[in-house]
């Protein structure tokens, strides 16, 4: 039975740097704007799965599997340009809303389709969610063990993996049976960059839907080489319970969302002379704040 | 039944500062919606462990007490925490967002098929109404937490299902003593029928975990260093000036990261929360996520060299120049009127 490694991951806007041009006159950030790329922790996730591939000489496979709208798929190419071997894209408008209990509902269906399988590594969370649930929560609902914090996973058996965690003031070295779902975290080591001959392999991969938006006819090139193809599974294929799904699915709600705008305190602006440093020494002495 | 649960965290006997701090939130929740505060405290060597926990008013503790409980462990923890709260059925549920919370809380919130929401900087009582049906939804949790990396601040609510469950980190809440002589119940789980050798798959074989040498949470006045500080040797500089103030010494991730100082000091949303009566930082740019953990300081001094540093906007006084050049005038100034 082949090693099966299936990496979880998502496409996100990036909100690490969310400039003036992001930002529309209302205060609310326009997220169109905002470049879409591979979630960062998801990227680290992805090489531990690289590395434990080479750990087992090669006799690995490594599935990216991804739940958004169609061109979440540009995340599964960009996987297939570092060195996995196939992903899989779940996609419906059904699933527009959903939560993390939503979310882990359905990714859930999508790791168990491709059982058997021997880990899921996943980021330990999302940027523009950043609540780190969906990897516990799909490991509970896949009723498998879960390792989180996971700096390095640093020997892979059939059945047992050791995973270097990185805790708050430490680290733990833990065991565990497999299969296993294990969240990794930024501590761990960055992903490998793109591999020419790989991306030169699969730059015509494509799902169904991407294809019929193509002007070019990519018919012929997907049949020859089968692995071009990028399957697309919707709540039908899933068969997914319509009422865990998307907002219907999804115990919490936004009730408000408020924009973080600036408000410009009264700040009194000192130069570094000896005599305005001198000044609010004295004031800070005299209003007891210090002394 | 049906009252307010806190998920108090123990590290060799000692109940976490941040389960405390949540004991203190779930005391003035429970009030507020007129029912009990119940503790679930799961781990070792715990026989006084209600004395640590009583005076915060928590009407009921239950505990869990083996030694196979201590170090953490995802499945065995879980396995009592359901079975607790599905005798129990809490309202509301607060684990603190640490490596343990983050780890439970979500797969506790998965199997009871409710909502759960991460790193509330704020939790209020309030009401809802559903605007397609018009039903109104009294007195529920509100979970107020910034979102999209720090750019928005969202209120999520969990109208349909219960226990509605949060996770916050440690400095946001205060600790307050309600009575140093509350009585609590205590219930011992049973945990001999509860858990199975499948609770134990995972096993721990190393731990170098180091004690925490320093707090800088309950000092009055931080001295914070940035990446603008320089290097490790210029700490020293705001190490001097702290000493003769009374003051402690804290730091951006950027500082930290970069090797000048020791991750227990360091400030913001991945470190800790502070609320000093004043908060000197010194070359910090001041990025969303750093003052998320120093925002509520009651007076702030920004030194920077860069005029156009966020930081400066929530500063009460600006002082445009280098760390190097100003914090040793303002030692001397300091000794010269303070004799």
């Amino acid at each position: 039975m082949s090693f099966r490694i299936i990496v979880l991951a998502k496409q996100v806007p990036d909100t690490r740097n969310v400039g003036k041009d992001a930002m529309k006159a209302d205060g609310t950030v326009n997220r169109a704007v905002l470049p879409a790329i591979f979630n960062p922790e998801d990227l680290h996730a992805l090489e531990q799965a690289l590395r434990i591939k080479e750990m087992l000489s090669g006799n690995a496979e490594i599935i990216l599997l991804t739940m958004g709208p169609v061109r979440a798929s540009e995340i599964i190419r960009e996987a297939m340009y570092r060195g996995a071997d196939k992903g899989y894209l779940i996609t419906d408008r059904k699933f527009a809303g959903s939560d993390t209990l939503a979310t882990s509902y359905t990714l859930s269906l999508g790791v168990k389709k491709l059982a058997p399988y021997h880990l899921v590594l996943c980021g330990h969370q999302a940027i523009d969610g950043d609540t780190a649930q969906v990897g516990p929560q799909t490991a509970e609902k896949l009723g498998i063990p879960q390792i989180t914090f996971a700096e390095e996973i640093s020997s892979v058996s059939e059945k047992k993996v050791i995973v270097k965690r990185r805790l708050e003031r430490g680290i733990e070295v833990v065991e565990s049976t497999i299969p296993v779902l294990i969240t990794v975290h930024n501590s761990a080591p960055v992903c490998r960059s793109r591999n020419s001959k790989l991306l030169m392999k699969n730059k015509h991969a494509r799902t169904v839907s991407e294809l019929q938006e193509e002007t070019r006819d990519y018919a012929e090139l997907h049949t020859s080489r089968p692995y071009l193809r990028i399957e697309e599974w919707n709540a039908i294929d899933l068969a997914a319970s319509p009422e865990s799904l998307g907002l219907t699915g999804s115990p919490t709600k936004v009730k408000k969302i408020e924009n973080v705008v600036f408000q410009q305190k009264e700040s009194k602006v000192l130069s570094n002379s000896d005599r305005d440093i001198e000044g609010l020494v004295k004031e800070l002495i005299n209003s007891h704040i210090i002394g | 039944m049906k009252n307010v649960f806190v998920y108090c965290e123990i590290d060799e006997g000692v109940v976490a500062d941040v389960s405390l701090e949540l004991l203190s939130k779930g005391r003035k929740l429970a009030n507020e919606l007129n029912c009990k505060l119940e503790a679930l405290v799961i781990g070792s060597k715990l026989n006084d462990v209600d004395k640590q926990i009583s005076p915060f008013g928590v009407d009921v503790i239950h505990i869990a007490d083996d030694e196979k409980l201590f170090p953490y462990l995802t499945l065995p923890h879980t396995t009592i925490t359901l079975d607790v709260f599905k005798q129990e059925q809490p309202i509301v549920a607060l684990f603190g967002a640490t490596s343990v919370g983050r780890d439970l809380a979500p797969r506790i919130a998965s199997s009871l098929k409710c909502g759960l929401t991460a790193d509330c900087t704020s939790l209020v009582i309030g009401d809802h109404t559903e605007n397609k049906t018009q039903t109104v939804y009294k007195n529920l949790l509100y979970q107020i937490r910034p979102a999209f990396g720090g750019n928005i601040i969202a209120t999520i609510i969990n109208p349909e299902t219960l226990p509605q469950m949060a996770t916050v980190r440690e400095g946001v809440m205060k600790k307050e003593i309600v009575s140093k002589t509350y009585k609590s119940e205590i219930k011992k789980v049973n945990i001999g029928k509860l858990l199975t050798d499948a609770d134990f798959v995972t096993k721990i074989i190393e731990r170098h975990i180091e004690k925490q040498k320093i707090n800088i949470k309950n000092s009055q006045i931080i001295i914070a260093g940035g990446y603008g500080v320089g290097s490790k040797e210029n700490f020293n500089l705001l190490y001097e000036l702290a000493d003769l103030i009374g003051a402690e010494v804290g730091a951006s991730r950027a500082a930290v990261d970069a090797g000048y100082v020791e991750h227990d000091r360091q400030v913001g949303q991945t470190g800790v929360t502070v609320r000093p009566k004043l908060y000197i930082a010194c070359g910090i740019s001041g990025a969303v996520q750093h003052r998320a953990g120093m925002d509520q300081s009651a007076q702030i001094i920004s030194i920077n060299s860069d005029p156009d540093a966020p930081i400066h906007n929530i500063a009460d006084f600006t002082i445009i120049g280098e760390v190097q050049d100003i914090i040793p005038k303002m030692i001397k100034y300091y000794k010269s009127n303070t004799k």
